[in-house]
């Protein structure tokens, strides 16, 4: 019996009238936790009652505390029926089982009814006395902290970063249990929320357990989402980061134990602090001290054992000997620092990391995005212990994930993600993620002993070392045309890049980036079963590439060449599929200038067709050219020229010269071919191509003062003011015309985004200059003739004038800020940064202090395809690869993938929350609580996470014409889940959620019922921030309470 | 080759859309939205006034864009509306986050009233007839139905919150509707008018404006009802003081009193010679001036006379003096010596009564004189 749960039921307000005769209501509360119940005295005849209970007390084992919800129902007592509900409250205690969370949940709370919505307030208040429990063999995982930021949070320093954690949960759906056609529909929404709650639990704490195995102490990233599978049942499911966190507990203190090194039996010292802190450091503020963060390479736990040599296997050139690759190599570092990492890498099952945003020196080289699709049938979950199958298909795609991730010449896989969309029995099961080479002293033991060695090896610099390419050259995974690095002129990178994760922020970029989506839709004939699932998986190649297509084609028009946060959805439905991929695009300056599009029309023609086509080239220039403007996108030449020295040094040069010689005539051929900027051509050959071009253009341009991005941050607005709104936007268009065409089907979709992104930017046009950020589309087909669209953002507002003046002052400042915090709160090493700025920056082959960790390396193969399998239906389909060979000539990408998606992308800025506020705070007594899909509240600085918030919510109507329609409907429960969310949040002491995304919003209707009924599921992190200024005046923790939260000028829009 | 949707394709753009909402975790509001919801146009109306306002231009919308705006704003306010009957719930509610400055204006906004209404409804009962007749009231008054119908649910449900109150009424109003203080002192007048059921309505009152009763309801309130004798007594301040008005026929003596009169009318005499234009006509109308606001006051016993009271005031003393084309000031000069010279009258017992009454109808004739 580990713990004590007390409940106190204070007061009620605002409740509904029970009795009509009276017009008053005789309320009283249920409080039960688990099977045990209390119930308050009757307080008669009062919509404002005062039960001002005694404590209840639940004696309960810390098992129980973390699944169970804490379930309070508000109901209504009559003498001669049976007493009325009016509603009920879950609390999730979870933030009270951790030390470092919140210690006391007081509060009002909206009394919610899956009928009738939110009906008055309850306060209540939440105490748990935790006894410390030594059993070894728990079942529980209190005390892991748990966090939806998919970055090292705030306060936080990261110890270890362990990686990969899963696990899934399966069950029936109350909903399509025989009971339910006996139940009243409230008691069915009832079981279902409570069975989902229960469920998180259960998932969270058995995710708690894994993190406990592996050492460490938090969940970061951490994304859950459900499976509704219908008949078949229900899966919960979790991804997330292992990571041991240190709580900083001074944030703003300098002096830091310098150097922490995990031990290599995690089990006996899961993480220690280092005897010998580094003396090197010499103060607080310069970025030359020397600190080392420490990566372990403990293995990742999971269910199924490694089989790494399976995965070897798929990639043909493995095994070959180190000095052979050094021989075919550019230079021999890339080698080591992949067999380093590899070897460290090795023994996890999966080396992927749900985190979008990495401390500074992380991440090496980006290979580009890897994702896997495969398509599945239902069928029934017959034993919910054993969630066998499931496990096995993502066991399937994440093995797939992998092995592309070490085609493409990467160990790692950053910003991972999973989702499903299912459809009837069909579900289409998508991962994705960026495949990277992480830095090896991060995944090595002895880090301190190599620390000297290390700062004699190639530094890349920080600003486009991430660019540079981590495969073999000569062996190059896919077509592209490679470079020298346009930042630092000594290494290759692509022409372009596209990834998963947020832009790094020491990233060198030119001008700003903007949102860019791909859309497209695809008619399916209904099927059934295999037919069907077959039918999908034909349909999925050749939508992802079109939606390759697109996005490259909307990037070149922007004149841009790297695409952050992509995240491709491809939803599925009974007579269609709707793809839709969002990414922030970006000029990174190490890339080199994309060149233009041209359009070739088809062999000779007339000459009103030739005009036709000149006149489309003509408008494709004006457009790049308008948005090179637009976005400040000013050619790197002009740069240098700004700069001074475009030429490399001398031992620079020659080091080129001698790369060039000793490279094979690929090389010097693929150099050729990029002296050619407008190589990319557009062919159009019949009417698909036509449309796409028009659809190319169609994408209305951004209302002057207004800038998007799908990332956390968006590159090139640094002075963030506190305009803060988050919002939720979600339509659905009825296709009425029963005969319509991919054409047709696609316009309509183009132009029902298009105009939701129109309204969005009307409808804030108050904020004014300001950017969307963390944009988030979410599409679905409900029903044969229906498409849903659900987009969440925050617009934000900044200062204009100063964004212009003091970019270039502010990028360098940010630099040092990154390198000061990391610092402070992660303990990252600085060698890197500081040998870049100190100018010395070349010594290419004295990589032989690395430590040698044997182990096997992989040489990325080109002949992708021997990984991928062709097999059954149910399997990913990968033909496309094929396709994509095909077209190579007039297509490059920087990604690759059999069949590819991402469902979330959750991106975070790191080291951004120290942003000027230029608004004065003026007082507030309304406790407002600030909610944001980012990490980050601008101006302002989180000084406690208060545990995480994950919410589910069903409502449903009969009486949809008087609740105002569908519309009516849906907006009143967004509505009420934005208040549920903020009381929670304010319950547990805090005044903001960051990380915030609604990860499901299920709508169905019945107009001819006059019915509907809507699921959604939100999550996030409760956190407290304070104003920085505040934070100035105040040197010790302000009050808890909320107040002190929002300017006037803040959170106020229209 | 157009690139813009053409506007019939917009339209079956719209028609198909089933759903369309925006949620803000801050409520947005816009304020002009806000003002034609409340004028009662429809959205139709309204997306129809907002174009021609030009602001399509300025942000470069399109029609479907300001009707989804629209409709949203509408629906937002829908949902409010229900907190807006009972203001103090709008801060403690939970499902809009809205800034507080913003709170207040909503509040300030939906209680407000078209002059113009608020002049047909004054002085009649709030009864389910009265509203059944607002169509005509809007027809007459140009203000939609849709608005009179909030504006008079506005008024019926202020008077019945604070008809039973007791204390200062406009206090009441005040904290209980949280409006400012110039719109509590108007609700305070629409409250007392409505509950004393003065009549406003007759033809020869059609040019007075609201915000001269309002200001007459002002006095009424503070120097004849009986909070007004002493702020400390609790008791409504909505009925006149019964008392006083019993009396008020004591103050006959004025004019039964042939000595008090003559002097009472040489007094006034002396005082304003050659200060006023219209000292002929004075002069020769003393004796039916005096008559007339002392009968005024005598009658107020009986409730039908106290709702005639404007009319009376307006027929007995206003109309005579306009005819005799007096100016404001000359009728200003003339009752400020009528009430001061009654001081002097030995015989004269009832000075605090004629001073309450006197105080009162002088600052309301003067409001209502409009020459």
């Amino acid at each position: 019996m580990p713990g004590k749960l007390k409940v106190r039921i204070v007061a009620g307000r605002h409740l509904p009238v029970m009795d009509r005769a009276s017009d008053l209501t005789d309320a009283f509360v249920e409080v039960k936790f688990g099977n045990t119940t209390f119930k308050t005295d009757v307080y008669p005849k009062s919509l404002n009652p005062q039960w001002n209970s005694e404590w209840f007390k639940f004696e309960v084992d810390d098992e129980d505390l973390q699944d169970e919800p804490l379930q309070i129902t508000v109901l209504d007592h009559d003498t001669y029926s049976a007493n009325d509900a009016i509603g009920k409250v879950y609390i999730d205690i979870d933030p009270l089982l951790s030390s470092e969370a919140a210690t006391v949940i007081s509060g009002w709370f909206p009394i919610y009814d899956t009928i009738h919505g939110i009906r008055g307030e309850i306060n209540v208040l939440v105490k748990v006395d935790l006894f410390n429990d030594l059993n070894r063999f728990r079942q529980s995982s209190c005390g892991v902290k748990f966090f939806c930021t998919t970055s090292i949070p705030r306060c936080y320093r990261a110890v270890i970063v362990h990686g990969f954690v899963e696990e899934l949960v399966v069950n029936e759906d109350p909903e399509y249990q025989w009971i339910d056609r006996i139940r009243t529909p409230r008691a069915s929404n009832e079981a279902r929320q409570r069975l989902i709650s229960l469920m998180s639990g259960e998932l969270q704490r058995k995710i708690g357990l894994k993190v406990l195995e592996m050492g460490g102490n938090a969940v970061v990233g951490y994304l859950q989402c459900f499976d509704l599978e219908g008949e078949s049942g229900l899966v919960v499911r979790a991804i997330g980061t292992a990571c041991t966190l240190d709580k900083l507990s001074n944030p703003s203190a300098a002096l830091l134990p310098a150097c922490n090194s995990p031990s290599k039996d995690m089990k006996e010292a899961p993480f220690s602090e280092d005897p010998n802190p580094n003396t090197h450091s010499s103060g607080p503020s310069t970025p030359l001290k020397n600190q080392t963060y420490s990566f372990s390479p403990s293995k990742s736990y999971s269910r199924q054992s490694s089989s790494s040599d399976t995965d070897l296997s798929l990639t043909p050139k493995t095994g070959m000997g180190s000095g052979g690759s050094v021989g075919k190599e550019g230079g021999p570092l890339k080698t080591l620092l992949r067999q380093q990492t590899q070897s460290a890498l090795e023994h996890r099952e999966f080396p992927f990391f749900t985190l979008t945003c990495f401390p500074m020196g992380f991440l090496v080289h980006v290979g580009g995005v890897v994702s896997a699709r495969s398509v599945k049938l239902l069928d029934r979950i017959h034993n919910p212990d054993e969630p066998e199958t499931r496990d096995a298909w993502w066991e399937e795609i994440r093995q797939e994930i992998k092995s592309h991730a070490k085609a493409l010449g990467c160990h790692a896989v950053v910003g991972y993600s999973e989702t499903t969309s299912i459809c009837e029995e069909v579900c289409i099961l998508s991962a994705s993620g960026t495949a990277a080479v992480l830095n090896p002293k991060f995944l090595q033991d002895g880090c301190l002993d190599s620390c000297s060695e290390h700062r004699l090896e190639e530094p890349s610099p920080p600003s486009c070392g991430f660019c540079h390419i981590p495969y073999d050259e000569l062996n190059m995974p896919f077509p592209a045309h490679l470079t020298y690095c346009f930042n630092c002129r000594r290494q290759k990178v692509p022409d372009v890049l596209f990834t998963t994760m947020d832009l790094p922020l020491e990233a060198a970029v030119t001008g700003k980036g903007c949102l860019i989506q791909a859309r497209l839709c695809r008619l399916k004939k209904k099927a059934q079963g295999e037919a069907n699932a077959t039918a999908i998986s034909n349909l999925l190649p050749f939508m992802e590439y079109e939606l390759h297509t697109q996005l490259m084609n909307k990037l070149k028009l922007r004149g841009m060449n790297a695409l952050f946060g992509l995240r491709i959805q491809i939803s599925v439905g009974e007579n269609m599929l709707v793809g839709l991929a969002s990414a922030t695009g970006v000029y990174l300056t190490a890339l080199p200038t994309p060149g233009g599009i041209q359009i070739a029309g088809k062999t000779p023609s007339d000459i009103s067709y030739e005009q036709h086509i000149s006149n489309m080239q003509k408008k494709i220039n004006e457009t790049i050219a308008k948005n090179k403007e637009l976005y400040e996108i000013i050619p790197p030449e002009s740069i240098d020229e700004m700069i001074g020295s475009p030429i490399p040094e001398p031992r620079q040069r020659s080091r080129l010269f001698r790369s060039h010689s000793e490279s094979s005539d690929e090389v010097s051929e693929l150099d050729l071919s990029h002296g050619k900027k407008d190589a990319f051509v557009l062919e159009i050959d019949d009417a698909d191509a036509v449309e796409d071009i028009h659809s190319l253009l169609t994408d209305a341009p951004l209302p002057t003062g207004f800038y998007s991005c799908n990332t956390e941050i968006m590159p090139g607005i640094y002075n963030w003011t506190s305009g803060v709104q988050m919002f939720t936007s979600v339509r659905v268009f009825r296709l009425n015309n029963t005969n319509l065409t991919n054409q047709g089907l696609n316009k309509i979709f183009n132009d029902l985004c298009e105009n939701l992104l129109k309204s969005l930017y009307f409808k804030l046009r108050s904020m004014i200059p300001c950017c969307l950020c963390h944009v988030n589309f979410a599409v679905a087909v409900p029903e044969d003739e229906l498409i849903q669209v659900a987009v969440t953002a925050v617009a934000m507002t900044f200062d204009k004038d100063q964004a212009q003046e003091n970019l270039k002052l502010y990028v360098d400042k940010t630099l040092m800020k990154v390198i000061t915090e990391n610092e402070e709160q992660l303990q990252f090493p600085l060698e890197l940064c500081s040998d870049s700025q100190s100018g010395n920056p070349f010594s290419p082959i004295k990589g032989t202090g690395l430590q040698e960790n044997a182990g096997m390396h992989i040489v990325p193969s080109a002949q992708r395809a021997t990984s991928v399998d062709y097999s059954s239906f149910a399997d990913r389909c990968s033909t496309w690869i094929e396709l994509i060979k095909l077209k190579a000539q007039t297509i490059r990408r920087g990604s690759i993938k059999t069949t590819s998606s991402l469902e979330k992308a959750s991106p975070v800025s790191e080291g951004h929350s120290r942003l000027r506020s230029t608004t004065s705070n003026t007082g507030c007594t309304v406790a407002v609580v600030k909610m944001t899909p980012l990490s980050f509240i601008p101006g302002a600085k989180i000084i406690k996470y208060l545990g995480i918030i994950n919410m589910f919510f069903i409502r449903e109507t009969t009486s949809l014409r008087e609740e105002g329609g569908v519309s009516g409907f849906l907006h009143a429960f967004i509505a009420e889940v934005f208040a549920m969310v903020r009381a929670h949040v304010a319950a547990l002491g805090g005044n903001a959620v960051v990380s915030y995304i609604m990860k499901e919003c299920v709508f169905m209707e019945n107009p001819n019922k006059n019915q509907a009924q809507c699921l959604i599921n939100v999550s996030g992190d409760a956190v407290i921030f304070v104003r920085e200024c505040d934070l100035e005046a105040l040197p010790v923790q302000p009050q808890t309470s909320a107040a002190q939260t929002s300017s006037s000028g803040g959170e106020v829009p229209a | 080759m157009a690139y813009s949707a053409p506007d019939s394709a917009d339209k079956a753009l719209r028609m198909a859309m089933e759903l369309d909402v925006f949620v803000g975790n801050t409520t947005i509001m816009d304020e002009e939205v806000y003002q034609l919801w409340l004028d009662g146009y429809t959205v139709t109306d309204a997306v129809s006034m907002r174009v021609r306002s030009g602001i399509l231009e300025q942000w470069g919308a399109c029609q479907a864009v300001l009707e989804s705006d629209t409709t949203d704003h509408y629906r937002t306010f829908q949902m409010a509306e229900r907190l807006l009957h009972c203001p103090s719930k709008l801060a403690n509610q939970l499902l809009f986050q809205i800034p507080p400055q913003r709170q207040a204006m909503l509040i300030e906004r939906y209680y407000a009233f078209d002059p113009a209404f608020v002049r047909e409804l004054l002085g009649k009962k709030l009864s389910k007839g009265t509203k059944k007749d607002l169509d005509d009231v809007s027809t007459k008054t140009g203000v939609t139905l849709k608005s009179c119908r909030r504006q008079f649910d506005n008024f019926k449900r202020v008077f019945k919150v604070v008809e039973e109150m007791k204390g200062p009424l406009v206090e009441n109003i005040k904290q209980h509707f949280l409006l400012s203080d110039r719109l509590a002192r108007d609700y305070g007048a629409i409250v007392f008018f409505a509950n004393i059921r003065f009549e406003t309505g007759k033809k020869k009152l059609q040019y007075l404006n609201f915000e001269d009763f309002a200001f007459c309801a002002g006095q009424l309130i503070q120097n004849w009802t009986v909070g007004a004798v002493d702020s400390m007594v609790e008791d409504m301040d909505v009925d006149l003081d019964k008392e006083f008005l019993q009396d008020l026929k004591e103050l006959k003596i004025l004019i039964t009193d042939k000595d008090m009169l003559d002097q009472h009318k040489s007094l006034v005499c002396t005082a304003l010679r050659g200060k006023i234009q219209v000292f002929a006509e004075m002069e020769a109308n003393f004796k039916n001036l005096s008559r007339a606001l002392v009968n005024i006051a005598a009658k107020l016993m009986h409730t039908k006379d106290v709702r005639d009271f404007f009319i009376d005031l307006v027929e007995k003393f206003i109309e005579p003096c306009r005819s005799d084309r007096w100016v404001l000031c000359d009728v200003k000069a003339f009752l400020t010596q009528y009430m001061n010279s009654a001081r002097a009258l030995d015989a004269f017992k009832q000075q605090a009564i004629w001073e309450r009454y006197m105080t009162v109808i002088r600052s309301c004739i003067l409001k209502m004189y409009h020459e």
